[in-house]
């Protein structure tokens, strides 16, 4: 028999047979998140079960909505909150306490290596950064997860994606991600799992790794995984809750394809509307920008604000222009405050809140009305996701969207001096 | 299986989730009325054109985006019996089958405002304007299985 990829490895190990690409297997989920969106129709296909829930395994973290932005989802955070009182629900994460569900999955330890882990949001691939096996289903399926533990899945093809070479200064994992989903397409990977490896994938940052793994969704991909190594070891040790497995793949493991990326080929990204597959070099956009937004799941880690703060201290946002910041966690705010990074944001003129989605989907904090252009950190840039209809959302990594604020263009850091 | 028949409504690739129902409306209190909402940002009006048992036809990636729910069953509460794709995201394909939304994926060339017929026995789509037949692949055994249990709650509801 021929090797195994690591999602085979991983739904092989959590469904108890031998799981190769094609098949489709039963298998045991090691938590089940849903947020204040996906969590409301979850609840109340649960309950038409009369089931006891799987306590343990179900963790309910409010962040699209909340803190609370209007009466209507004032009443869908109160019904998260009284289910979590009704069953008995430990792993509820209160405003405070909360933050971008993905980044609280992460902070809070629950995301780890060689986990199943599924969520209702599309974007529980981030946690292939950290060497799980994690993607997003639907409310339904969330509630049969809290009702049995289980769920079916498909056991996808990987694709490999082989890293050689060194990021450049000033580039990273977003420059990567919106390249590789430009030249596959949004359908690109549909059914498909990413594996990363190659020489220098070993030598991509933990917060890079997630912010790639976060937009496997993008390309349709059900999962993007980096295979755990002395990195993703170091990075969970103080946060990680009970027991994990290191799954890495077989040597001869089989792959659908595999593609080969040079990182010192990359050069800053954007993604021009309304696909995040239109990626371009940023030099070749000309485009005055009305805000810059920097946070969500996918850049709004203490890493992303120490590369935004370092290029924004001492200098302005420009004038006209808003920069909204929105830290994804409390432990990332946090440690904004210790490190002063709130102070070099507040003094460079931007807007900093606490953590939230905000933004990010068009909930709050942030929308953009007709005809304004916004360059931002997140993942998504589909016809009205951060607003009116008619306005544009430029997805660019940490660097680009700090040094857009300050010209009020879009721009590399290289711009500024 | 089931014999769907309705007027067409034409869309192209990657039509996202976004585009289906907006965040806007993704709040409990809209939970009775999303269909009312159903593509508001890019086709305006379209909704209150729907009837029950239209078709949607489309191409590649049909409800891309995030894992809402909302989606197939806004698109149910409009009238939508059926959405025919080249192909579907995965999480949309899955929230269908739980939600009851019947999906075929097959690439086809029905323009919008004709008569369309999907029979999933047979595994055909007939363009009632000009009686073009289209095959499709139907879906595996374990798909299609839990499709006629009635989704995922049911199939669990029964083995209880
Ligand atoms: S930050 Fe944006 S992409 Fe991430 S979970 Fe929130 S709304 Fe979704």
């Amino acid at each position: 028999m021929k090797g195994k990829t690591v999602a085979e490895k991983i739904l092989s190990a959590k469904s108890g047979r031998d799981a190769r690409a094609g098949d489709i297997v039963e298998a045991d989920v090691d938590y089940v998140m849903v947020n204040d969106v996906t969590g409301p129709i979850a609840f109340r296909r649960f309950e038409s079960l009369g089931l006891p829930p799987k306590r343990e395994k179900i963790v309910l973290i409010p962040d699209h909505y909340v803190p609370n932005k209007d009466i209507a989802s004032a009443e869908q955070a109160k019904e998260m909150r009284e289910f979590a009182g009704r069953h008995g629900i430990g792993n509820y994460f209160e405003v405070g306490r909360s933050g971008v569900c993905h980044q609280i999955m992460i902070d809070e330890g629950f995301a780890a290596p060689g986990r199943l882990i599924v969520g209702a949001d599309s974007h529980t691939c981030t946690y292939g950064g950290l060497g799980a096996f994690s993607t997003g289903i639907g409310s339904t399926e969330a509630a049969a997860v809290f009702a049995t533990g289980r769920l079916w899945f498909k056991v996808p093809e990987s694709v490999k994606i082989e890293l050689t070479g060194k990021f450049r200064k000033n580039v990273g994992g977003k420059d990567l991600v919106i390249k590789i989903i430009s030249d596959m397409g949004v359908d690109g990977a549909i059914y498909q799992a990413w594996e990363f490896g190659g020489p220098a994938a070993g030598d991509v940052p933990v917060s890079d790794r997630l912010t790639i793994c976060n937009m496997a969704i993008e390309a349709g991909a059900k999962a993007g995984i980096f295979p755990c190594d002395a990195k993703t070891e170091e990075y969970i040790r103080d946060i990680v809750k009970g027991d994990y497995e290191a799954v890495v793949p077989d040597k001869d493991a089989v792959y659908a394809k595999v593609l080969k990326y040079d990182l010192s080929e990359l050069e800053p990204m954007v993604a021009c509307p309304h696909l995040p597959e239109n990626g371009r070099p940023v030099r070749e956009v000309d485009v005055v920008i009305d805000q810059a937004y920097l946070g969500s799941c996918t850049n709004g880690r203490i890493e992303d604000m120490r590369i935004a703060a370092g290029i924004i201290k001492g200098r302005k946002v420009a004038p006209g222009v808003r920069m909204i910041v929105v830290p994804a966690s409390p432990s990332v705010q946090r440690a904004m405050i210790e490190e002063g990074l709130m102070t070099i944001f507040m003094d460079a003129g931007a807007f900093v809140s606490g953590p939230t989605c905000g933004a990010c989907l068009g909930g709050y904090m942030g929308i953009l009305a007709e005809g304004e252009r916004a360059v931002s950190s997140t993942n998504r840039n589909f016809i009205g996701r951060m607003g009116h209809k008619g306005s544009e959302v430029y997805l660019a990594g940490p660097e680009v969207v700090a040094a857009s604020a300050v010209l009020g263009r879009i721009a590399v850091p290289e711009d500024l001096s | 299986m089931t014999i769907y028949r309705g007027r067409v409504w034409r869309f192209d690739d990657h039509v996202d989730t976004d585009q289906i129902i907006p965040a806007e409306r993704l709040v409990s209190e809209m939970l009775n009325c999303l269909g009312d909402f159903a593509f508001e940002k890019v086709r305006p009006g379209i909704s209150e054109k729907m009837k029950d048992g239209d078709i949607i036809v489309a191409g590649k990636n049909f409800g891309c985006g995030s894992s809402r729910e909302h989606a197939p069953l806004a698109l149910m509460d409009a009238g939508i019996s059926c959405v025919v794709a080249e192909s579907f995201s995965r999480i949309f394909f899955r929230n269908s089958i739980n939600t009851g939304l019947a999906l075929v994926e097959c690439k086809v060339d029905i323009k919008e405002g004709s008569e369309a017929e999907v029979d999933t026995s047979e595994g055909t789509i007939r363009d009632m304007s000009n009686g073009k037949v289209y095959n499709f692949k139907k879906h595996p055994d374990f798909i299609q299985n839990l499709i006629e249990s009635g989704g995922l709650i049911e199939t669990i509801r029964r083995k209880k």
